[in-house]
């Protein structure tokens, strides 16, 4: 007797809804019959994984994501319109708190933009220091990220180690600025002060301890196959879609493609320094991981660099009609003490014109974008945050994973709310 | 009224004597216990301090100072009570709410009573130191832990909310997979022993060795090194199984903080949600004590001499008694240790993967397993 079978299929809910997708996104309508009843899950604003106030709205097949709607604006507080309403120096405090884990890096960014309107160059001593402070504030940046990324796929021990390293940079930062978290240590053209005698001990004393902290953190990721799982394939962004959705720093690079400003476009002479960029492959969350480690090692290259050869003289831009006088001669002269509450109350004579200046943060491009009529105030500010630009490419990378992919996505992508809301 | 003097009067209290003894002298205090030393030991991986203030407030009664014992922070299990007992009993508006009061209880209870056939000593004042002494010992945890996942499932349900939902289909479905690899890996154990008595499975491993370490009773056969084998794969699996089983990192799932807020019991406070929290570590004890009784010779010490029915009520057979449920309670803290060990040094599975990992590799292996070892007892004389 003559048999006939028929292949029995049943596929498991992941390729079941990426089948679904590719229905509807082959231009068929209506319910297909491949999905099931979706649930509509909303992820935050409160919610442990999504670092802050970002929501997602999401929908659900099962566990499985058809479509992630990112919601953002919960920490909006009108950075840029508020810019319009101050002096260029007045605005400096509001960079602490766009990317706070790197409040730093953030001063620097803005100073150089107003520079950059100037038309001034920094004295090498003071673009070493803000070198420093730029790579301080990536270490600072990328363990925080590389921590909660950790917490995120449940190794909650490797959030703690990174955070006693944290403990440290503040306490370099204390040094330096006198703050340890928003640190406003920047002014147009030049810094508070100068860095003091017991910085130099701590922070050579933090760089050794650092690398082997850090590699302990790496034995307990990097190679762990739970971690490599969790991580490896998951959230690939491909070449054209991170250069297309126009995604900076670490995630870029994670997709390969080898962009840095500070080697494309040097600024504080990166060009200098002896540094690699390290890239990716594939992409997904494990690249930019690894991508991030590395580059925590290459600014600790960078930092022993500059404190080697730290050059010796002015901090400030020599500009004495813009530049704050020393604070004896406001005291003692008539014309000091005029030159004080001039510029203290109408700000710097910026010439008019817009100039973008973009420095290549922790977390990617931060740039600034000003429109200037002349004066001492932007007639228009225009901050471009990477976080807002890399979680763009959310609804485009999240549906077809599962609901544990969305942490280790959103960890990996690394992007603070209060740049992104601004 | 002669059927009176029929009913064992002294074997029931013996009984409610040694519930009693049991739950409130020995699991309750080592579950709470078992939280400090898990924030504790947790702060002494992460390099941090963990809870070290909290003394007991005996300055309530009218002492000058607070006791605080050599450690400090030992009385925190006991604020953490309070604290729990005095919350606001709140119940959300939307739930069902028979369930939802029914569920902590069977998330507490199971746990709780998969203790009554562990023997936890030999033999105290006369008495043998377990409360069921039954025939089907090992089916009976296994039947009752697999009641477990009701109270877990119905938290879920009955919340009527999302996050706790997609905790509870996560935990039934990895309940009841590594439920049977948990099964099938003491089936190799059971086919040694040739007894589902718990005391017996101890009485073997006094007479041929630990089943894990089979040189403790001072000689090793050629037949017990081969039986090594397919015990330390059983052993593996279902330390691994029981990991899933109580819910436990790297198997947390149903309650992964970062993904669904606080799973299953998300909307639950107070008294209520103290009960899923102890609940998990009674089940972890009781989990402990099922590995240490299987595997590690329950309460025996080796090349110690073992007391006698008649011998436990002189001073030193009772000193020997308790010795034994010392010895009992150690291996059992130490597994303990190593389970949050794991916990705080481990990122967490994705459910796929949790779900692949049990019916792919450690199924088949634990099924494969048993035939290894029917083959060795069959063969090997």
């Amino acid at each position: 007797m003559a048999v006939t079978s028929q292949p029995f299929e049943q596929p498991d809910t992941l390729t079941k809804t990426q089948a679904a997708l590719q229905h509807l996104a082959a231009g068929n309508s209506g319910a297909s019959d491949l999905l099931g009843e979706k649930l509509v899950l909303n992820m935050g604003p409160s919610h442990p994984a999504t670092h802050g106030v970002l929501r997602l709205v999401l929908e659900l097949d099962g566990e499985v994501i058809t479509k992630a709607t990112p919601d953002v604006g919960y920490l909006h507080r009108g950075d840029e319109k508020i810019a319009e309403n101050m002096t260029y120096n007045q605005f400096v405090p509001y960079t602490d708190r766009l990317d706070y884990l790197a409040p730093l890096a953030n001063n620097v960014a803005y100073a150089m933009a107003v520079e950059k309107l100037m038309g001034w160059e920094l004295p090498p001593r003071g673009q070493a220091i803000r070198v420093i402070c730029c790579e301080l504030a990536r270490i600072s940046s990328h363990l925080l990220g590389l921590g909660a990324f950790a917490m995120d796929t449940g190794a909650m021990t490797v959030f703690l180690y990174t955070f006693t390293e944290r403990e440290k940079i503040y306490n370099l930062c204390e040094v330096i600025s006198g703050a340890r978290f928003t640190t406003s240590y920047t002014r147009i053209g030049g810094m508070t002060r100068d860095l003091q005698e017991p910085f130099f001990p701590m922070v050579h004393k933090f760089l050794d301890e650092f690398i082997p902290s850090l590699d302990e953190v790496d034995n307990l990721l990097s190679r762990n196959r739970i971690f490599v799982d969790r991580t490896k394939d998951v959230g690939a962004i491909s070449k054209e879609d991170a250069i297309s959705y126009g995604l900076t720093g670490p995630n870029l690079r994670g997709s390969g493609v080898d962009h840095d400003l500070r080697k494309k476009h040097p600024y504080l002479g990166y060009e200098k320094y002896d540094f690699d960029v390290p890239i990716g492959s594939a992409g997904d969350c494990y690249d930019r991981y690894l991508c991030r480690v590395e580059e925590m090692r290459q600014s600790v290259k960078i930092l022993r660099q500059v404190l080697d050869k730290l050059p010796k003289g002015p901090i400030t831009v020599s500009d004495p009609k813009n530049l704050p006088p020393a604070k004896t001669e406001v005291m003692t002269k008539m014309e000091e003490l005029i030159h004080h509450f001039i510029l203290h109350t109408e700000g710097i004579k910026a010439p008019p014109g817009e100039v973008y200046f973009a420095a290549e943060n922790p977390k990617g491009e931060l740039g600034f974008y000003i429109n200037s009529k002349g004066g001492g105030v932007p007639h228009r500010l225009k901050i471009r945050a990477p976080s807002f630009v890399n979680l763009s490419i959310l609804p485009k990378i999240v549906p077809g994973h599962l609901m544990s992919d969305v942490v280790a996505i959103l960890g990996s992508l690394d992007f603070v709310m209060g740049e992104s809301d601004r | 009224m002669d059927f009176l003097n029929d009913i064992p009067w002294m074997l029931i209290a013996a009984s409610i004597a040694k519930t009693l003894f049991l739950i409130f002298g020995v699991v309750l205090p080592i579950v709470s216990y078992t939280v400090y030393a898990e924030r504790r030991v947790s702060a002494l991986i992460q390099d941090r301090l963990g809870p070290n203030r909290t003394g007991f407030p005996i300055s309530l009664f009218g002492f000058e100072k607070d006791l605080q014992l050599f450690l400090g922070g030992l009385g925190q299990p006991i604020a953490d009570a309070v604290k729990f007992l005095l919350k606001e009993e709140f119940t959300p508006a939307h739930v069902n709410k028979f369930y939802f009061w029914l569920a902590p209880v069977l998330a507490m209870v199971p746990a709780l009573s998969t203790l009554a056939v562990l023997p936890f000593g030999n033999y105290l004042f006369g008495q043998k130191m377990v409360v069921a002494d039954v025939n089907v010992g090992i089916l009976y945890v296994f039947a009752i832990a697999s009641i477990g996942v009701y109270g877990i499932v119905l938290a879920g349900w009955s919340s009527n909310s999302k996050y706790p939902f997609l905790g509870s289909i996560r935990a039934s479905s990895q309940m009841i997979s590594y439920e049977l690899s948990l099964g099938l890996s003491a089936v190799p154990v059971l086919l040694i022993i040739g007894n589902l008595n718990l005391s017996q499975a101890i009485q073997y491993q006094i007479e041929n060795g630990w089943l894990l370490l089979p040189f403790t009773d001072g000689n090793l056969t050629l037949r017990e090194l081969l039986l090594w084998i397919p015990v330390l794969i059983s052993f593996i699996i279902f330390t691994i199984s029981m990991f899933a089983e109580t819910n436990r990192l790297p198997f947390d799932l149903p309650e992964s903080e970062t993904e669904l807020v606080a799973g299953y019991h998300t909307e639950y406070s107070a008294m209520k949600f103290a009960l899923f929290f102890l609940g998990e570590y009674a089940a972890m004890i009781a989990g402990s004590s099922v590995i240490v009784v299987l595997f590690l010779g329950g309460w025996h010490i080796p090349f110690l001499p073992i007391n006698t029915l008649e011998s436990s009520t002189t001073p030193a057979g009772i000193a020997l008694g308790f010795l034994h449920i010392t010895a009992f309670f150690a291996k059992v803290v130490g597994i303990l240790l190593f389970f949050i060990w794991v916990r705080w040094t481990l990122p967490r599975f994705r459910f796929d993967q949790l779900m692949k990992l049990g019916w792919l590799y450690l199924f088949e292996i634990a099924l494969v397993n048993i035939f290894i070892t029917a083959a060795i007892l069959a063969l090997v004389k």
